[in-house]
């Protein structure tokens, strides 16, 4: 009988009329060890299998990088992982890839559905081609690196970190972010930077148009040292003409008077 | 939430196992729901018409009179035809409430569909030369198993899973829905209408008729209306995108195109592959995994977008 020490639940549901939950809460020990390396294939494991075989590498293993092959763009996978260490997917990911993410370094060889990094709090992402919608969403820190393009609203609600984008991105990219940077190198869709609190985007491409109270900022050099330096973390060539804009600050005090204000103030 | 998925070979001769993929598109979305399924298959096209009906409804089986019902109501079926001037080829009960046909009919098909539906309760699922319109309450390898679609062979098709928000849940409120009275065109829709009432009020003045309570149905009523004025497919679906208000992504098919709008936020999702000989296209790539094992790369369509392929 195997058990799990991180929390996941061994107990089996004894009745799901919808046939929604996954009854097979253990974990499958199919990973090859070496050292402080491991492989696995997740063909034919379920997404809770795969959470499950990846905390019992890190936590209980010690592994330090896990290669996980064939992830066949499942939902919900890696998410939650709250330790440092190395983890390469060899495919596509599917919604919520790697939320709430703390501390580990990611690749993701192929592409990812909606809301991948949610709510990271630290880390390293890096995914080779595509991102859907709501990439980064509510992310707090950590450096989220897309190679391909992505769709809407990327970063919505982002308090921290950074958003690397080398393709376009959608509608309402930055949408109400409150603090953090995006870099996004290609086009931005309409909508840009909508309701943003605080924060900075840096667009490459065209601006299809830009959201309430999004204004473009002023480039210094500390613009120009995080643009640099980043690019040469990742190995991204050179970094293309970029346009900066903030939060205009308008929506911070109400500029209009209710009726029976104005009446006093006249 | 529902699950949308269509598939779409190039050059396709109909030979190809549509009814097998599309079941396994749509049984690894059922998460996104469990209510229903519904199928848009389109097989090699064939001179005669073929005409899928429905008799009763899956709500109405624990009626007392249910079994009497539906056999008067296949009699009148039979007579409509032949009062519309279709004479009957072929007459398949696929299972106790669906009736399968091959008429020979040359007229109107407003003509034809209306002659049918004049009998209380019946309602016309699909008509065309290669469309076949098949849904049901269950999941996917359910509604397969039941309509044996495992060896269904075509060239392209649609498919839906529904999780009820605005409506009922029977088969008359299933997804697909067939473009009345358009040969071989039918919609899956993945979101919410909003000015579904008033769509509804207008169309309804102009004559045309609305088989369910469901919000997404003003989609195949409304490209139905664009088309009688004229239009292409394609002008209509771009017309849609003004026109309907709300979130929605919807996939159409004709005869020989498969098409696919968003609306203006991008707040329905769906991924794309486009390869040399398919095109598949779902609410999440585990659809499209679930047909092509290799690695492949797909996106995310932006706001407004309207893409069509043909076969």
């Amino acid at each position: 009988m195997d058990t799990v020490t991180t929390g996941a639940t061994q107990e089996e549901p004894r009745f799901d009329p919808r046939g929604l939950v996954e009854l097979d809460a253990r974990v499958p020990r199919v990973a090859e060890i070496d050292g402080d390396r491991a492989v696995f294939d997740a063909r034919e494991l379920t997404t809770r299998g795969i959470n499950l075989e990846l905390r019992r590498l890190l936590y209980e293993e010690g592994v330090r990088e896990v290669t996980v092959q064939n992830p066949r763009a499942r939902h919900s996978i890696g998410v939650g992982l709250l330790t440092r260490a190395k983890i390469n997917f060899e495919g596509s990911l599917g919604y919520f890839a790697m939320g709430m993410m703390d501390g580990p370094e990611v690749h993701i060889a192929g592409r990812v559905g909606w809301s991948a990094c949610e709510n990271m709090m630290s880390g390293v992402t890096v995914i080779e081609s595509n991102a859907g919608s709501l990439t980064g969403a509510a992310m707090r820190g950590g450096d989220l690196v897309i190679k391909g393009k992505v769709g809407a609203r990327t970063g919505i609600d982002q308090k921290g970190g950074t958003i690397i984008v080398m393709g376009s991105a959608g509608s309402m990219t930055g949408f109400m972010m409150q603090r953090g940077r995006q870099i996004i190198c290609g086009d931005v869709g309409p909508g840009l930077g909508d309701s943003m609190y605080d924060g900075v985007i840096y667009v490459g491409g065209k601006v299809k148009s830009l959201g309430i109270d999004c204004v473009p900022g002023e480039w210094t050099d500390e613009d120009t040292e995080l643009i640099e330096r980043k690019f040469r973390i990742y190995g991204l060539g050179t970094p293309p003409q970029l346009q900066k804009y903030v939060c205009g600050k308008k929506l911070y005090n109400y500029d209009t008077l209710e009726p029976s204000e104005r009446k006093l103030v006249l | 939430m529902c699950g949308i998925a269509g598939i779409i070979y190039r050059g396709g001769d109909g030979g190809h196992r549509i009814g097998r993929d599309m079941t396994a598109m749509l049984q690894s979305m059922k998460h996104r729901g469990p209510d229903s399924t519904g199928y848009a298959l389109y097989r090699a096209p064939t001179p005669e018409l073929l005409l899928r009906v429905k008799l009763g409804d899956s709500g109405d089986a624990e009626s007392f009179q249910f079994g009497e019902d539906i056999r008067r109501r296949r009699r009148e079926l039979m007579s409509a035809l032949t009062a519309a001037g279709a004479s009957t080829k072929g007459v398949e009960d696929v299972n106790e409430y669906t009736i399968s046909a091959t008429l020979d009919y040359h007229g109107d098909l407003k003509h034809l569909a209306d002659h049918i539906e004049s009998v209380h309760g019946l309602e016309v699922l699909s008509l065309g030369h290669s469309l076949e319109i098949v849904k049901d309450l269950g999941d996917a390898r359910k509604v397969s198993g039941e309509y044996r679609l495992e060896n269904y062979f075509g060239s392209h098709g649609i498919g839906h899973v529904r999780m009820a928000t605005e409506s009922d849940v029977d088969i008359a409120n299933a997804h697909p829905y067939w473009a009345y009275p358009f040969s071989d065109v039918a919609v899956v829709h993945n979101g919410q209408l909003t000015n579904y009432h008033t769509w509804r009020r207008r169309l309804e003045a102009r004559g045309h008729r609305f088989a369910s309570d469901c919000d997404s149905e003003i989609i195949a009523v409304y490209l139905a209306d664009r088309m009688a004025g004229g239009e292409s497919l394609e002008d209509a679906m771009h017309h849609s995108l003004e026109d309907l208000d709300g979130v929605f992504t919807y996939i159409c098919v004709s005869e020989d195109a498969l098409g696919v709008a968003k609306d203006e936020l991008a707040a329905k999702p769906l991924v794309l592959y486009e390869g040399e000989d398919m095109v598949a296209l779902a609410s999440e790539e585990m659809a499209i995994r679930a047909v092509i094992d290799h690695e492949i790369e797909t996106y995310d369509p932006y706001e407004s977008t309207v893409m069509v392929w043909t076969r």
